[in-house]
């Protein structure tokens, strides 16, 4: 099994998450938006600029910066 | 009757149509909007129905009882410390897993909660059926279907709540959400110790108390620590045990592992009491968002809409202003006409007609804009913006959301200073707020097309483009200059909803412009009517003046002139006539031109013409640009009574008045420069100093505003006469 960071998943693409790191309040909210092991998002896009990207996750779509996905790992499914 | 009072509490996730309930409910008219954080204080509206009077209170929405901004904050302290007889939480049915997460955290809490699965219609047309008597006994809490947007079921669900308050059933016996065993056993241990070592008077429930400890919850935290008189350091000791024996067990921090849990316990109510149709349906939604945040097309089809916006302000809203002017040009030659010279006559033409008159043309171009921002605001495309423009923002030391207040900026500042309440850091917060003002607002709009309209005529749309331009070149200049500076600070993290589009509903858009035309005609009967008028008063008096010639006697002279020779010829007499009218005029004009310089306005006004001289305006501009303090709108209304004032002819337009005075295009431009950053209205000020509650930051806001106006001014007009312009 490989794991990647979420920020490396192309568009398009479904992962399942193994790890939130980070800390503090920011790695909670992520928690709380529904972000949390087990869970399978969908990289639905990067922006223009390729900063931030937007996943669906349990049916809604959230915007991420790559810097925070970068925090993420996730087994790509 | 003496009816029972309740409060009811409407709560829920950002954007799940709490404020819709609410004006549903009430009969208000609170802003709805599709985006996250639209709400950012409390709102209330009492209502009386079977018998009860009831208060309802619409809510910021929140994503936890933990929060995370200073709106969540309004939220969360109102569910847990106001004690409203019921909540009720709005949930987004077609969201509903995520929903759950604050739901769970209600029921935790000893306080009624009911359940509004609103957006009943979204989770029906996705599939998502709920069973909704399941989740009820599930969770043990009274369930009601709704559709706010059409109005369903609102009747239902206050029946449900007044039943629920009525209800006198002890705590609900309800499923709450049971932690693991390990978790258990290090809640119920500090439950016992506090139990033991506090007195009665606990805030809470003494297990939820231990539950927001464990998870290290900061509020609750402060609040318990400073009622624990002598066993504050016991009960830290023992709060840090139970912190450390879940992390030990779990290798991770407790409030992240019974966030887990929680997502866990939800998991098992969704599987039980939702059915979600296997089959995929078309999301139009996402559809859209191919095109409108394209990678290729996104950036111009958004610079497209801004463009578009001001487009269909100027260029649409010019027949409709045209149709005012004249409706208030045929008003004042009616009262020139009809009324009898005397000084209210003045008061009234000069005074209130050409003060308010002058502005209140201006009422369509002003609509449309917020016509457009409020299309931004309701299809969903807002949150959209701040997705695309995070990237630029975060590089120049801003956060994407940033961005929402500054698009709203261009309607009014004032709601748009308070939508930063949404923004997680404080530096971020200040520093919106700082550069907010420097999106020019809808007020300074016809001062703009009065200006460059007068002046550059068929290029007015290019001039005002670039005024526009220079207010955001010159935000963006200033927060990468704070932030290196006065505000450094880490930078917030990016996580926000991509709500799906919807249509606007077409009757809170109506309602929308309605208020907005309200506002704007309130502001034109009494700011602006009282500010004309005191300006006309200021520019009237002293009656009796020095002149520096005998006007009187050149008049006089002039009408013997005519008399005397007044040729036979009918065409040589009508020329003569004609010359002799003009002279007369011109005459007036010069003497009605000195009387209102030597008025009380004009002394102030020379007063003042030291400061502004060096930028090229002269005194009547001084005048104006420091009425505008007050609102910017009354800066074209004084122009209108001090320019106006020196025709005789009253109906004369204040372009052209302006048109023959001796401002320059250049001195225009200087003065167009000055009024986009020069300091805010008293409104926005007022806003300013209690969103940042600092006299401090108030006053550099400006100070800073007033003087980059200034030198930016100078620069302006002295490059453009050293260019030869
Ligand atoms: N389809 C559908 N849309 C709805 C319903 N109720 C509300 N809306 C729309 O949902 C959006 C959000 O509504 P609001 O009432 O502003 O939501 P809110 O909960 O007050 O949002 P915040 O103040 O940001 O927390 C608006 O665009 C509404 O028109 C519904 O039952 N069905
Ligand atoms: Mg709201």
């Amino acid at each position: 099994m490989k794991f990647m960071l979420l920020s490396d998943i192309k568009q398009g693409h479904k992962a399942r998450i193994v790890r939130v790191g980070g800390s503090g309040a920011l790695r909670r909210r992520i928690f709380e938006m529904g972000i949390i092991k087990g869970t399978e998002v969908y990289i639905e896009k990067y922006a223009p600029l390729k900063d931030p990207l937007e996943l669906i996750v349990k049916g809604y779509h959230l915007s991420l910066r790559v810097e925070e996905a970068a925090q993420i790992t996730v087994e790509p499914i | 009757m003496n009816s029972r009072k309740l409060i009811i509490a409407l709560a829920g996730n950002p954007n799940s149509g709490k404020t819709t309930i609410f004006n549903n409910l009430t009969g208000a008219h609170q802003k709805v909007g599709n985006w996250s954080g639209v709400t950012v204080e409390k709102k209330e509206g009492v209502i009386t129905r079977h018998g009860y009077e009831l208060t309802i209170i619409d809510l910021p929405g929140t994503y936890s009882l933990t929060p995370f901004s200073i709106e969540e904050i309004v939220a969360r302290n109102f569910v847990l410390d106001a004690h409203p007889d019921v909540v009720i939480d709005i949930i987004d049915a077609s969201n509903l897993e995520r929903s759950l997460y604050l739901a769970t955290q209600l029921r935790e809490i000893d306080c009624k909660v009911l359940f509004a699965l609103n957006m009943a219609d979204m989770a029906k047309s996705r599939g998502v059926k709920i069973h909704a008597d399941k989740l009820s006994e599930l969770l043990d809490v009274p369930v009601v279907f709704t559709v706010g947007n059409k109005n369903e079921g609102m009747d239902a669900l206050l029946k449900k709540a007044i039943e629920l308050a009525e209800n006198t059933r002890q705590t609900p016996e309800g499923r709450k959400v049971h932690y693991s065993p390990d978790i258990e056993t290090a809640v119920a241990d500090l439950q016992n110790f506090i139990h033991q070592v506090l007195p009665e008077k606990l805030p809470y429930s003494e297990r939820w108390t231990a539950v927001k400890l464990i998870e290290d919850d900061k509020i609750v935290h402060e609040r318990i620590l400073s009622l624990s008189g002598d066993h504050q350091q016991a009960l830290e000791a023992q709060i840090r045990l139970a912190r450390q024996y879940i992390t030990d067990r779990f290798d991770d921090d407790p409030e992240i592992i019974m966030t887990d849990e929680r997502y866990g316990f939800i998991a098992g109510i969704v599987k039980e009491a939702v059915t979600a149709s296997a089959r995929q349906r078309v999301d139009i939604s996402r559809n859209i968002d191919l095109v409108l945040t394209n990678r290729f097309i996104g950036f111009p089809i958004f610079i497209l809409f801004i463009w578009g916006m001001f487009q269909l302000t100027f260029s649409v809203g010019k027949y409709p202003q045209e149709w005012i002017t004249a409706c208030v040009h045929a008003l004042s030659a009616a009262l020139e006409m009809h009324l009898p010279d005397s000084l209210f006559k003045d008061l009234l033409l000069n005074g209130v007609i050409a003060g308010v008159g002058s502005v209140i043309v201006f009422l369509p171009n002003i609509l449309i804009l917020f016509f457009c921002i409020s299309l931004f605001e309701d299809t969903g495309y807002m949150a959209r913006t701040a997705f695309l423009m995070d990237k630029i923002m975060h590089a120049i030391g801003l956060h994407g959301k940033s961005f929402i207040p500054m698009l709203m900026g261009f309607g009014c500042n004032v709601p748009a200073i308070m939508a930063t309440r949404t923004l997680e850091s404080e530096k971020d917060r200040i520093l919106t707020i700082l550069i907010t003002p420097f999106m020019s607002c809808s007020a300074k709009l016809p001062i703009y097309i009065v200006l460059a309209g007068t002046f550059f005529a068929t290029r007015a749309g290019t001039v005002i483009f670039i005024i526009y331009l220079t207010g955001v070149v010159l935000s963006i200049i200033t927060g990468r200059l704070l932030r290196t500076t006065l505000l450094k600070g880490l930078d917030a993290p990016f996580v926000m909803e991509l709500p799906p589009y919807r249509i606007p509903m077409a009757k809170s858009v109506m309602i929308h412009m309605w208020e907005r035309s309200k506002m704007f005609l309130k502001k034109m009967g009494n700011i602006i009517l009282i500010g004309s008028i005191v300006i006309w008063t200021l520019s009237a008096f002293p009656r009796h003046i020095e002149y520096s010639r005998n006007y009187e006697a050149e008049i006089q002279n002039l009408q013997s002139r005519g008399a005397l020779q007044m040729p036979g010829d009918a065409a040589a007499r009508r020329t003569l006539e004609k010359e002799t009218a003009a002279a007369m005029d011109d005459i007036k004009g010069q003497m009605q031109a000195e009387h209102v310089e030597k008025s009380y306005m004009g002394q102030l006004g020379k007063l003042l013409a030291p400061v502004f001289a060096p930028i090229g305006i002269d005194w009547r501009g001084s005048v104006a640009l420091l009425s505008g303090f007050v609102a910017k709108e009354i800066v074209v209304s004084t122009l209108g009574i001090l320019y106006v004032a020196r025709g005789d002819n009253k109906t004369e337009a204040l372009r052209t008045a302006l048109a023959s005075s001796d401002m320059t295009p250049l001195s225009a431009v200087s003065m167009l420069v000055f009024v986009l950053l020069y300091l805010p209205c008293l409104a926005t000020i007022a806003t300013i100093r209690r969103e940042l509650r600092s006299w401090k930051w108030t006053a550099f806001s400006i100070g800073y505003s007033t003087s980059l106006a200034w030198v930016m001014a100078f620069l302006v007009y002295h490059g453009g006469r050293f260019l030869g312009f």
